[in-house]
């Protein structure tokens, strides 16, 4: 009816008037930040929700640092990476190594008012090591033979030999003291842990804020609230933080860390201990021979990869990242690019036609992966090798990766501040990931054992500095680079310090001007 | 005629539940055909770590030791008792979640359709008004531009100028409903409905240029004309009215589109909507998150459908005398 048909446009075009008009005045109104976060209020900028809020199980960047902020651990790192006494005041190993004993600190309480004991450090330590709770650390676990709790300030751990890199494994919030009480369930829907923040409000998908712990046992968080605000898009956060409705960020992609600098954001660049690698499978294939495995390596200049997929944001490096016990990338066999050597190589590997050689790339998983593979594939072209790429959604990637069904594999790997923690895992004959590792030698099972049973620092440095030219000399995998991680603060942030492991744990030194 | 309309009543209705029920089906299949599962999805690379034992105990917790059968069953058999399921991830039961997404995604459908209509309808007669003209040529190329400029790209570019330039940035505060703030709300929708509104506005624009240009070439516009009514109200009531129908086809169909979520869109200005839901379902692997909105979208998709052919009866008289 045409009567009705022009009632419901008019509607329509009225209501649409209304509306634009109502968008567009409140469009140009002054942005209210400032007035709705108040002067303690720390906004973060993240990419996503926690995944989970039992940490025993988190493993994704936002979880992670949202649960070390609720959560404590026996040990901690301070901004160098060295241990530090946490949750236990101090330890002490037993002279054959064998037993490693912890004091508590005393007065430390929980979220929930309970106070903090043994009890639950030897229930935690059990629980993370029984297989049921499919806790992410309890491999760091495996030298623990038993724990006990003589009183209520002392932790005894019960070893198999001595573990040297048991007190920096115990550091991480995979770690993290729970209350003897708690349930995984309960834990989830409300965390209650010993760190300086605790569970404020929660709206899922949108943001998760946390409230100052005022009965913390250190110095007490600067910022009133820390809110870390999902804002799935990273140039959405950078406009977020033009704009001055978010504090901080941390990015890993070097272009959106160059759209952020400027105006009222600083961006600084910390190393880090990830690190980007080519792995090879060394058990398939053309690579079960070292000689092709070393000619992919001497056909590789690295640092033209970094500049190629990464605007030359980072640094060559070889295994170990750790800035304690750092690589010198010049200790291999091609520190610089060799084809004549690489040819050799492939020479003695009967090899010299040239080979194929069947590489997974994740796409999405990280912003350089596809251009690292590309640039790859272009330099060992040039050395008959040819990377036959498959480039994979994340989800597909990572299902190949863990069932080790690939020749070679363009990855970006977690580094730790403890090479054991880092490596024995992957390059130990009974390491959980050796099956991905794809190498392993009984000179390097005796390395990383000698590694655990060492506890002077000099004496460890030397050892996986042989671990590290074991690894380069046999060309168990390509390492590449490592890249910065990019915080970006506004200029009325102080107090943050970045961490070459990623960390946020640095919250709580922060304030809001 | 009572049974016939019965007969149809009941044939629409049997119709929509085949489809949902078609839905369902290739909605749970095509999501255990994506490689991977909530326990990859959760640890990654790292759950290449874990000893057999600890594999079964995740595949217990995320109850994926059931046989596929009884996890289809069992999920639509929970459905119609209302339990959608759980999202471990969100700590909160599907249903909340929806009733949480949906009026924020209806909101910026109705939106971004009533933007869409004010370009579209307008600039279409306009374009209608003298064909081969200049405003015609306009037409066309604000259609172009609506069609062929991504989303991303307006949203990116809208989204830094206003941060960068002006400092305005409504969608970096984090989101509020409309009940809960209606002025930072309605500041918080204008991009994004702008966005996919101008998206939008090229369809209906092309299709109000062809209705109104052929209704125009009936008889009984020349008709009116020539008894002397007024131009403005010749064009509006005689032509604009009797080219609806089309319009209204065209809106309903971009309408379910939009309930479905627009990903993209809600990604960059974070608009926690009903497509933002699905996609981290489908990240984080949450298969009943993903199974139950996307039958929920699925339903309103229907309904628009039902709404639309409603409508159709209240303007045009003759769909309703046939």
């Amino acid at each position: 009816m045409p009567r009705g048909a022009l009632s419901a446009v008019g509607i329509a075009a009225a209501l649409s008037l209304a509306l634009t008009s109502c968008s567009s005045s409140s469009g140009s109104a002054p942005s209210t930040a400032g007035s709705a976060q108040g002067g303690g209020t720390l906004v973060v900028g993240v990419t996503s929700d926690p995944d989970t809020l039992f940490p025993w199980k988190a493993t994704q960047f936002t979880a992670v640092n949202v649960l070390q902020n609720l959560y404590g651990t026996l040990t901690e790192f301070d901004k160098d990476l060295n241990v530090v006494p946490g949750l236990a005041e101090s330890w002490q190993a037993a002279e054959d190594g064998k037993k490693l004993t912890f004091k508590l600190r005393q007065g430390v309480t929980f979220a929930d008012g309970s106070a903090f004991d043994s009890a639950d450090v030897k229930a935690s330590l059990e629980k993370i090591m029984d297989e049921k709770t499919a806790a992410v650390a309890a491999a760091s676990l495996s030298s623990v033979e038993s724990v006990e709790a003589p009183d209520p300030n002392t932790v005894v751990l019960e070893l198999s030999g001595p573990d040297a890199a048991l007190p920096a494994n115990l550091a991480t919030v995979n770690m993290a003291m729970l209350s003897s009480d708690d349930t995984e369930e309960e834990l989830n829907a409300k965390p209650n842990g010993t760190g300086p923040f605790t569970l404020g409000k929660r709206v899922a998908n949108q943001s998760i804020t946390l409230t100052r712990n005022d009965k913390y046992w250190n110095d007490k968080a600067k910022a009133a609230t820390v809110e870390f605000r999902v804002i799935p898009d990273e140039s959405s956060i950078v406009s977020a933080m033009q704009s001055g409705n978010v504090q901080l960020a941390v990015f890993n992609d070097p272009l959106v860390a160059q759209t952020a600098q400027g105006g009222t954001v600083n961006v600084a660049k910390t190393p880090q201990l990830n690190y980007h690698v080519l792995q090879l499978n060394a058990r398939r294939g053309d690579l079960k021979d070292v000689n092709v495995r070393l000619a992919m390596q001497c056909a590789i200049d690295r640092k033209q990869v970094l500049d190629t997929a990464a605007l030359g944001e980072g640094e060559v490096v070889g295994p170990i990242t750790a800035p304690a016990y750092k690589s010198d990338p010049n200790k291999r066999p091609c520190p610089t690019r060799d084809l004549a050597k690489a040819a050799d190589y492939l020479a003695k590997a009967g090899k010299s036609g040239g080979v194929t050689v069947k590489t997974i790339v994740s796409q999405g998983e990280y912003a350089t992966s596809v251009n690292e593979a590309q640039n790859l594939k272009a330099q060992l072209a040039e050395a008959k090798i040819n990377l036959d790429l498959e480039v994979l959604e994340s989800g597909a990637f990572v299902d190949r990766w863990v069932a080790a069904d690939f020749d070679a594999a363009v990855a970006l790997n977690g580094g730790r501040p403890e090479p054991d923690g880092s490596y024995a895992r992957y390059f130990t004959s009974d390491g959980n990931l050796n099956k991905v590792a794809g190498y392993s030698s009984p000179e390097l099972d005796e390395l990383f054992a000698e590694g655990r049973a060492t506890t002077d620092q000099a004496a460890r440095k030397a050892i996986y500095d042989k671990v590290a030219a074991h690894l380069e000399d046999n060309a168990a995998w390509i390492w590449l680079f490592s890249g910065y991680t990019y915080t970006a603060t506004a200029a009325n942030v102080q107090g943050f310090v970045p961490m070459a492991s990623g960390s946020l744990q640095y919250l709580r030194t922060t304030s809001v001007g | 005629m009572r049974s016939l309309v019965r007969n149809r009543v009941v044939r629409r209705v049997a119709g929509t539940v085949g489809t949902l029920f078609g839905v369902a089906v290739f909605v749970f299949v095509m999501l255990r055909a994506i490689p991977g599962n909530q326990i990859t999805a959760n640890l990654g690379t790292e759950a290449a770590a874990l000893t057999p034992a600890q594999q079964q105990a995740l595949e217990r917790y995320y109850g994926l030791d059931q046989p596929l059968v009884t996890q289809f069953f069992s999920w639509l058999g929970n459905m119609f008792t209302g339990n959608f399921g759980y999202s471990a991830r969100a700590q909160q039961s599907v249903l909340d979640l929806t009733l949480q997404s949906l009026p924020v995604t209806f909101e910026l459908a109705v939106f971004s359709i009533v933007l869409a209509l004010l370009i579209g309808v307008p600039l279409g007669m306009l374009a209608a008004s003298r064909t081969n003209s200049a405003r015609d040529a306009a037409g066309q190329v604000v259609s172009l531009a609506g069609l062929s400029i991504p989303a991303f790209l307006l949203a990116t570019t809208l989204l830094s100028v206003f941060a960068a330039s002006f400092g305005f940035n409504p969608n970096g505060q984090g989101f509020v409903s409309l009940f809960e703030d209606p002025l930072l709300n309605l500041q918080q929708m204008f991009m994004p409905s702008l966005v996919l509104g101008f998206g939008i506005a090229a369809p209906i624009l092309r299709t109000t240029r062809t209705a109104v240009l052929e209704v125009r070439s009936n008889d009984f516009v020349r008709t009116a004309r020539a008894k002397g009514v007024p131009e403005r109200r010749l064009q509006v009531r005689h032509v604009l009215g009797n080219a609806l129908v089309p319009i209204v086809t065209m809106t309903g169909l971009q309408f379910g589109y939009l309930l479905g979520g627009a990903v993209v869109v809600e990604q960059i200005f974070s608009v926690p909507g009903i497509g933002r839901q699905v996609l981290l379902g489908i990240q984080q692997k949450e298969y009943a998150v993903v199974q139950s909105t996307v039958l929920v979208i699925a339903l309103a998709f229907v309904i628009v459908n039902l709404l639309t052919d409603v409508l159709y009866r209240i303007i045009d008289p003759r769909v309703r005398a046939s």
